[in-house]
């Protein structure tokens, strides 16, 4: 790849012009955040002052720990229910239909999803609150956690689960000991992925929330309706760092799973 | 001192399909105790099928195992007291070399100290004590099959099945492997039986060997017994060279529809009708003037340095004639000679249509 880019300047220019349509963005953000002046247009020195500011507005605090709770259940929920899928579906299935319905709330639109959700519950007169977004959560996570273990259940070879066997392990003791360490890394990676995707998901969180208990991304929503303030660039930048964080283990994760 | 020997494992027609092919066709065979056995086969003549049910993986759709007359073929294969190593190992990637061998022990929930001394005396069997705490990625091939055979050997089964165990080892390790097989085999004292599609294998380790054709058993017995005395051509073609004529059984031999008389020994049986005749390279010899021979010319000499292969060929047959020769010869290619055998060494063999005309 390095080598192709070096004999094509081109190439190399359309890559950086790329990664600068994607980033300056994103770091004209960051620079604001730290930009002692209220608007944008005027540089007033090197400040924590919205950082300060954050940190002790109760609305955002209230939204994160919101956020913190519903990432976490659904982080929680949607692994092992995904892990028990990927391990079904492939093992016990080899239908493309079971399959793609698997994997299905991952591609379908977040705002049917939402809205179905929205339906579901209005039928069985479920109250909406924070649970609500939680299970919602779920259900989009799930199929994440799902394709990355089955990527992973695709590489394993079945004939570790036979040796375990043969040397006298029961069903139990060979998916304890065998199956799950073998997918422990893509196991995690999914679990980081479903906790970045909930972090900072709003269409779905917006039409299955109660009133009173609202995630992070929807206070920054009502927040930016009147404008952006530097407060909000402040929240972005330290949203960014986690997803960042998170992503970047996620894909070490996967790599070390592939280079076994 | 010779004892009768008594079988360990017990085959009784054994039968199986995978969807609508027939991988084993009423398979029954005995494997005695403390023998080095061979399944020995072209890949979809049934015996990886065997092994496989042999291990616990497949339950046959007829048909019995017998283990010391225990019936096997409902337990499942974490309660036999076989092992199998893999051809591909199956080591547990996660796990230390030592934790991969002491993992079938810690499953018999033996004592700590037991465990430790077993896994340590058998990785000195295998020569591998420097590497207990190494993981499988850190090893060389023939290291990992070390490995695996400790890990299969340790839990001192009755029976150790190996798959295709040298095929995944270069040419030096596998000549090596093959002779440690063979000494660790007498050393542990278990039965081990073999999985190969490769006879140089099964011939220079195995005791008996199962020669298997398209699910069934062709025949047992010992290598030189397989080689001197196949009981059928397709036997006698898949173990070594041989020279195959047609024929027609007579008193003294076959007789060829352009050769004419070819002498032949029939051993007893009772064969009539079309006939191959099999007459072994080494049996063959160029003939001294004035003996019944057949005028051939030679299209080849391939020297060996201690043996060397002319290839001949005979008028009114495209197939080429191998003749195997001690040392060098003086032929060249070109030359007309004559070519004879002796009728002790040439078998006649009934018809079999997977040989067809040669």
């Amino acid at each position: 790849m390095s080598k192709l880019l070096s004999r094509f300047k081109p190439l190399k220019l359309i890559l950086f012009g790329t990664f600068a349509f994607l980033y300056i963005p994103i770091f004209a953000l960051m620079a604001m955040s730290f930009n002692g002046a209220h608007s944008p247009f005027i540089l007033k020195g090197f400040s924590f002052k919205w950082y300060s500011i954050l940190i002790h507005d109760s609305r955002v605090i209230h939204g994160l720990i919101n956020t913190l709770i519903v990432a976490t259940g659904s982080t929680i929920l949607s692994t092992i229910l995904g892990t028990m899928l990927a391990v079904g579906l492939h093992r016990y299935t080899k239908s493309p239909f079971l399959n793609a319905f698997a994997l299905a709330p991952a591609i379908v639109p977040d705002i049917v999803l939402g809205i179905g959700l929205l339906a579901l519950y209005a039928l069985l007169s479920v109250s909406l609150g924070l649970y609500s977004v939680l299970f919602a959560h779920v259900v989009f996570s799930m199929a994440f956690v799902t394709a990355v273990v089955k990527a992973r259940l695709a590489h394993t070879d079945k004939y570790l689960r036979e040796a375990s066997m043969d040397l006298g392990a029961t069903r139990t003791a060979t998916f304890l000991r065998i199956t799950l360490p073998s997918l422990a890394p893509a196991i995690l990676a999914g679990a980081l992925l479903a906790f970045t995707l909930s972090l900072d998901e709003f269409v779905i969180a917006f039409f299955t929330n109660g009133p009173t208990s609202p995630t992070l991304p929807i206070v920054i929503y009502s927040m930016v309706r009147f404008g952006v303030t530097p407060e909000i660039n402040a929240l972005a930048t330290l949203l960014m760092l986690v997803s960042f964080t998170a992503v970047i283990i996620a894909q070490r994760m996967t790599r070390l799973t592939e280079e076994e | 001192m010779t004892t009768e020997p008594k079988n360990l494992i017990e085959i009784r027609n054994l039968t199986h399909d995978y969807g609508s092919v027939r991988a084993l066709d009423d398979v029954s065979l005995d494997i005695r105790e403390n023998e080095f056995f061979a399944l020995l086969g072209p890949s979809g003549c049934g015996k990886t099928t065997l092994l496989r049910i042999l291990a616990g993986f497949e339950t046959p759709l007829t048909g019995s195992v017998e283990l010391s007359g225990q019936d096997l073929t409902a337990l499942p294969a974490n309660k036999r007291p076989i092992n199998l190593m893999f051809q591909s190992y199956a080591l547990f990637p996660h796990m230390s070399v030592g934790a991969n061998i002491a993992y079938g022990l810690e499953r018999e929930k033996l004592p700590k100290d037991e465990i430790k001394s077993r896994v340590d005396e058998v990785l000195e069997t295998v020569g591998l004590q420097d590497k207990v705490k190494a993981r499988p990625s850190q090893l060389s091939g023939g290291q990992r099959q070390r490995v695996a055979l400790a890990r299969a050997i340790v839990k001192r089964p009755k029976l150790l099945l190996l798959d295709e165990p040298l095929s995944a080892l270069d040419r030096k390790v596998r000549s090596e492997m093959q002779l440690e097989l063979k000494r660790l085999q007498l050393e542990v004292g278990i039965t081990f039986v073999v999985v190969t599609h490769d006879q140089e294998e099964a011939m220079s380790m195995a005791d008996r060997i199962a020669v298997m054709v398209e699910g069934k058993v062709g025949q047992v017995d010992s290598p030189v017994d397989l080689y001197q005395r196949p009981n059928t051509a397709y036997v006698a073609d898949f173990i070594g060279d041989g020279n195959f004529f047609d024929g027609v059984v007579v008193p003294e031999g076959i007789m060829h529809k352009s050769l004419g008389l070819l002498p032949g020994n029939r051993y007893g049986k009772d064969i009539s009708g079309d006939a191959h005749l099999l007459i072994r390279p080494e049996d063959m010899r160029l003939a001294d003037s004035g003996e019944h021979s057949i005028p051939a010319v030679v299209q080849d000499v391939q020297f060996f340095g201690g043996a060397s292969t002319l290839v001949l060929s005979i008028a009114g047959r495209t197939a080429p004639i191998l003749v195997s020769q001690p040392g060098a010869t003086s032929a060249h290619r070109g030359a007309m000679v004559n070519l004879t055998w002796s009728t002790q060494k040439a078998i006649i063999l009934p018809n079999d249509p997977r040989r067809s005309a040669l």
